[in-house]
């Protein structure tokens, strides 16, 4: 039985008098309460979420506008910095670190009367694929407490498929929206670069970190999107929004899409049983009216390698900013400046940060820098070009997720290597910025199996459209 | 087989300012050098005739007007988290030993 309808029922419920924004936010704050089993939460803005919403209930006594989504709560990534309790980005080294200012994402949830209700569980710094690098604790996937709920937006995607709140937050660098929406059963879409601001999300990759919304169907993706997306001048990378929005309203438009399927992404490497979820979509979408063409990114299988080296590069940088001087853990038992430096950060990262500076730092260091940091910016464009050039002949791209479901806890952690594999499939589309989506379609193992759709930079509302499309025709 | 040395980690620590234990050294050397093996193959791609791409959104040189914008932070909110504070200093170790 659902705990919660679409955000938009959950809207109106509020504003009618139906419920309260005071009953929501208990309402989610229990249901985190008793799910604690499965580790999604790291901490609750409880006083702060109560007084909001009783503000919120008063505004619309009063017969006052509240916003479009008065009284819907919300839970959001840990690296999300909120008012009314911590931002760890599930780190030691920011353990207890209390923000001075709100991320641009959360200030326009909000503005429209949504409440952040919790903080949810993460790979340190957003680094993984599994919440396995978490410095607190691992996130179990809902359906099975064996097997990982994904990464890093792990906690979001588990707080969502548990249906402690309507909708979380997330980030997406590499996959961490869509690989744990997929592995959870749930809608995880990652918008195109730009188009949601970065303002106070604590940073891991600057030329590829997005946010998105992590939800239980397409139109409420659309709704979170709509309220975050557009222009920000405290991030001077995004971008001017759809002026037709994001909410697809009632109507579904006409379709009979161009989809090119993958060829690299349907590979050996795939499980037999996910790839036969995905034929199953494609099927279901020839049915449907949609033409389906096989197409080749040769470049493809060089993302990985591009994203290991500029995402590290990146990491090494925005982590810099960790020193123990000015926030975070600071070492007491320090004599020297540098000590402070090197025992503070030393004793505050975990070991997958320490890995990602570390090759950052090597990729960017003198005699190294063209040979592969530059050399993997330069393999860059030809995937954008190769992008650009399969949208010149269809009007969307799909494939799997993951090439697998969801693994047992564990099964990866022994190897980075390995872990990194499981991005596969996921980090082309953060580094030529088009917008991609998971949403659940079958399931292998009885674990449930992500389709990813993928559409052209700008072509956000195009691409919800097309997976709401798909979740109609769903056989 | 990029094979890292021990110093090359010692090194890659000392321009991170990390301090790493002797297990460490040798877990990541050997992490490490897998890692770079991995993505080491970029070298046999042909880019030539291509320029690099650092951001994918086509923006250039976005400016805003020079006036000072309140965002309600205030120095008490953004000092809170400083570990050690003298009034409204923020105190650091001594730089030579």
């Amino acid at each position: 039985m659902s705990q919660w309808r679409t955000i938009q029922e959950e809207a109106t419920s509020v504003a009618t008098g139906a419920t309260t924004a005071v009953a929501n936010v208990q309402k989610a704050l229990a249901l985190i309460d008793a799910n604690k089993d499965f580790q999604a939460i790291i901490s609750t803005l409880s006083d702060r979420a109560l007084q909001r919403a009783k503000e919120l209930d008063e505004q619309i006594k009063n017969g006052k506008a509240a916003g479009r989504l008065a009284g819907v709560p919300f839970i959001a990534k840990d690296n999300f910095l909120t008012f009314g309790g911590e931002t760890t980005a599930a780190s030691n080294i920011l353990k207890s670190f209390e923000a001075p200012y709100q991320s641009t994402a959360i200030e326009k949830l909000e503005a429209e009367g949504a409440i952040c209700v919790a903080k949810a569980n993460l790979d340190a710094f957003a680094h993984g694929g599994s919440t396995e690098n978490s410095d607190f604790f691992v996130t179990k996937n809902p359906l099975d407490l064996t097997r990982v709920a994904g990464g890093s937006s792990g906690g979001s995607a588990a707080a969502v498929a548990l249906e402690l709140a309507p909708f979380a937050l997330g980030t997406d660098t590499g996959g961490s929206i869509r690989e744990p929406a997929s592995f959870c059963g749930i809608v995880g879409l990652k918008p195109t670069y730009g188009l949601v601001s970065r303002s106070g999300v604590v940073a891991m990759a600057s030329s590829t970190d997005v946010i998105g919304p992590l939800t239980r169907n397409v139109e409420d993706a659309g709704i979170v999107l709509d309220v975050m997306a557009g222009k920000d001048p405290l991030d001077s990378t995004t971008i001017e929004k759809n002026p037709d929005g994001y909410t697809l309203g009632a109507t579904p438009k006409q379709r009979s899409p161009k989809i090119g399927v993958i060829k690299e992404y349907m590979g050996d490497g795939v499980d037999p049983e996910v790839k036969r979820c995905i034929e199953r979509a494609i099927a279901d979408a020839k049915n449907a009216g949609a033409e389906i063409v096989e197409l080749s990114l040769p470049s493809l299988p060089l993302a990985l390698a591009v994203y290991y080296i500029v995402v590290p590069a990146e990491v090494s940088s925005n982590l810099s900013r960790y020193d123990g001087q000015r926030f975070g853990y600071s070492e007491k038992d320090a004599a020297t400046l540098d000590d402070s430096y090197e025992l503070s950060r030393s004793h505050g990262f975990g070991a997958e940060a320490k890995r990602r500076i570390m090759i950052g730092t090597y990729v960017l260091s003198s005699g190294y820098y063209d040979a592969y940091y530059k050399k993997a910016q330069t393999v860059r464009t030809k995937l954008c070009q190769e992008f650009a050039q399969a949208f010149s002949g269809v009007d969307y791209l799909l494939g799997p997720v993951t090439p697998e479901v969801a693994f047992k806890i564990g099964a990866n952690s022994e190897d980075p290597l390995k872990m990194y594999l499981i991005d596969i499939m996921t980090v082309a589309a953060n580094l030529v910025g088009i917008p991609a989506i998971s949403i659940p379609y079958g399931s292998a193992q009885d674990m449930p199996v992500g389709l990813q759709l993928l559409a052209p930079q700008h072509k956000d509302r195009e691409l919800l459209e097309l997976a709401r499309w798909f979740e109609g025709i769903k056989s | 087989m990029s094979k890292l040395s021990k110093d090359d980690i010692l090194k890659l620590a000392r321009l991170a300012r990390l301090r790493l234990s002797d297990d460490e050294v040798e877990k990541y050397q050997k992490e490490l050098s897998e890692i770079l093996d991995y993505v080491a193959h970029l070298d046999t791609v042909d880019t030539a005739g291509l320029e690099p791409t650092y951001q994918i959104t086509g923006l250039t040189n976005m400016t805003r007007k020079d006036e000072v914008m309140d965002y309600g932070v205030t120095q008490d909110a953004l000092l809170k988290n400083v570990p050690n504070l003298d009034g409204k200093l923020i105190k650091v170790r001594r730089m030579l030993s």
